[in-house]
C-alpha cells in the first residue's frame, strides 16, 4: 500500500499539472480573443468576394484569365493546414485524417497529388509516412499575417499558371464555436460554383452579363489573384482561431480531470491516515492492557 | 421592380455598413458613377474616393480606400481595402499621415514612391471627406 508520503507527493504533482493546464487555458483564451476578432472581421469580406467572383465566373470566358482556366485534372494540390503545437485535443488528428482520406480518394481516381503543408504537425505526419511534400511552412499558426497568406498564395498561383498543378484544395479547421471546429475541404482553384451545403452560402443566381469598368481583363487581373490571397488568409485565420479554441477546451478538460484526481487522492490519503491512527491506537491500547497484566 | 438598393460595405477589417438606401454615388476608377435601383449588373474597380448614399432625407458619406464594387438590380456590394464613415475619420491622424507622406516624397530617397503617393492620396481624401462631413 502507498504510504502517506507517496500519496502526498502525487497530490502535489497533480496540482502542479493543474496549474500548468489552467495557465495554458488562460493563454489560449487571450490568444483566441485576438485572432477571433480578426477572423470575424474578415469573414464577411471573404464571403462577399467569393460571391462576387462566383457570379462573375458564370458569365466569364474561361480563357480570359490563367487562374480561371479549366484544365483536365492531372495533378491535384492539397494544402493541409494544421497547428505547430500540440495539446489541442483532436484538432490535428481530425485534419490529418480528413486530408489522408481526400488524398487517397484523389489517388484512386488516378490523379497525381502534390501536398503543401502549413504547420509542424502536418509536416511531421507526412514526413513520418514518407510522403513527399512539395512545400511545407511552419511558424504561421501562432501569428497569422496577411503576408504569410500571400506567400502561400503566390506559390500556389505561380504553380497553377505554370500548369504544375491543375486543382487546389485547402483542408483546414473552420472555427464554428468555442466548443467545435469543422474540418473544411474547400476547393480554391479552378473557380467553380461551390457545392451547396458544403461551404458557405451559394451565390445568388442572377444575370451574369456584367458591364465591366475599366475592362473585364483589368478587373480579373486584380480580383482573381486577390481572391486567392484572401481565401488563404481566411483559412489560416480560421485554423488559428479553431486551434486556440480546441486547446482551450482540451485544457479545460485537463484541469477538470486534475480536480477529480486530487479529490480521489485526497480521499485515499485520508483513509490511509485514519488507518495508521487506528493502528497506533490499537498499539497503545494493547500496550496498556499488557502493563495492567 | 426593386425600389430600394441594399448597400453593403465590407473590408478585410470588418463589416462597415449595411442598409437599404435609395441612391449611391461612388468614385470608380474611370470616374464617378451613380446607382439607382434597377441598375444593370455592373462591376468596377474603385479608386480612393468618396461614397455618398441617400436614404430618404438622410445622407451618408464614406471614405473608400480603393477596392471593387459589384452592382446588381437591388444591391450594391463594396469590397474596399479600407472604408470609414465620415464621422469616424480621425482627422488629426490623417493630417499627420499626409505630412509624413509629403516629407517622404520630398526626400525622394530610398522610398517606395508609389506607396508614398498612395498613402498621401488616401490621407488627403480622408481629410476631404471629413471636411465635407463638417460642412453640412
Amino acid at each position: 500500500m502507498a504510504t502517506l508520503r507517496d500519496i502526498k507527493t502525487r497530490i502535489k504533482a497533480v496540482q502542479n499539472t493543474q496549474k500548468i493546464t489552467k495557465a495554458m487555458k488562460m493563454v489560449s483564451a487571450s490568444k483566441l480573443r485576438k485572432v477571433q476578432g480578426r477572423m470575424l472581421d474578415l469573414r464577411p469580406y471573404a464571403d462577399k468576394m467569393r460571391d462576387v467572383l462566383m457570379s462573375l465566373a458564370k458569365g466569364a470566358d474561361r480563357e480570359s484569365h490563367p487562374l480561371l482556366a479549366f484544365r483536365p485534372r492531372k495533378t491535384v494540390e492539397v494544402v493541409v493546414v494544421t497547428s505547430d503545437r500540440g495539446l489541442c485535443g483532436a484538432f490535428n488528428t481530425n485534419i490529418l485524417k480528413a486530408a489522408e482520406k481526400y488524398i487517397n480518394n484523389c489517388k484512386k481516381e488516378g490523379f497525381e497529388v502534390s501536398i503543401s503543408t502549413v504547420g509542424k504537425k502536418a509536416r511531421d505526419y507526412f514526413k513520418r509516412r514518407g510522403v513527399p511534400m512539395r512545400n511545407s511552412r511552419t511558424g504561421i499558426s501562432g501569428n497569422v499575417s496577411f503576408s504569410n497568406a500571400q506567400e502561400i498564395s503566390n506559390d500556389i498561383k505561380e504553380n497553377y499558371i505554370n500548369e504544375t498543378i491543375d486543382e487546389v484544395t485547402v483542408v483546414y479547421n473552420a472555427f464554428k464555436s468555442m466548443a467545435s471546429q469543422t474540418v473544411t475541404i474547400a476547393k480554391l482553384l479552378p473557380l467553380a460554383p461551390v457545392e451547396e451545403g458544403k461551404e458557405g452560402s451559394a451565390p445568388e443566381s442572377g444575370p451574369a452579363d456584367f458591364i465591366y469598368e475599366p475592362s473585364m481583363e483589368a478587373i480579373f487581373d486584380r480580383l482573381i489573384p486577390r481572391n486567392v490571397d484572401i481565401q488563404i488568409y481566411r483559412a489560416l485565420l480560421e485554423s488559428s482561431a479553431a486551434e486556440e479554441a480546441a486547446r482551450m477546451s482540451a485544457m479545460e478538460n485537463a484541469t477538470k480531470s486534475c480536480n477529480e484526481m486530487v479529490g480521489k487522492l485526497t480521499l485515499q490519503f485520508n483513509k490511509a491516515r485514519q488507518a495508521s491512527i487506528t493502528g497506533e491506537l490499537m498499539d497503545i491500547v494493547g500496550g496498556v492492557e499488557a502493563l495492567k497484566g | 421592380m426593386a425600389d430600394k438598393l441594399t448597400l453593403d460595405i465590407v473590408t478585410p477589417h470588418g463589416h462597415v455598413f449595411t442598409d437599404e438606401v435609395d441612391e449611391i454615388v461612388a468614385s470608380g476608377s474611370e470616374g464617378e458613377f451613380g446607382v439607382l435601383p434597377d441598375h444593370v449588373p455592373f462591376l468596377t474597380t474603385l479608386k480612393v474616393g468618396m461614397l455618398i448614399y441617400k436614404k430618404g432625407s438622410e445622407t451618408g458619406i464614406f471614405f473608400i480606400g480603393s477596392g471593387y464594387s459589384e452592382v446588381g438590380p437591388d444591391k450594391v456590394t463594396i469590397l474596399a481595402d479600407s472604408a470609414e464613415r465620415s464621422d469616424n475619420i480621425d482627422v488629426e491622424r490623417a493630417k499627420a499621415a499626409m505630412k509624413r507622406a509629403e516629407e517622404r516624397l520630398k526626400k525622394k530617397e530610398e522610398i517606395d514612391e508609389a506607396r508614398a503617393t498612395a498613402s498621401l492620396e488616401r490621407a488627403m481624401m480622408r481629410v476631404q471627406v471629413a471636411e465635407k462631413h463638417h460642412a453640412r
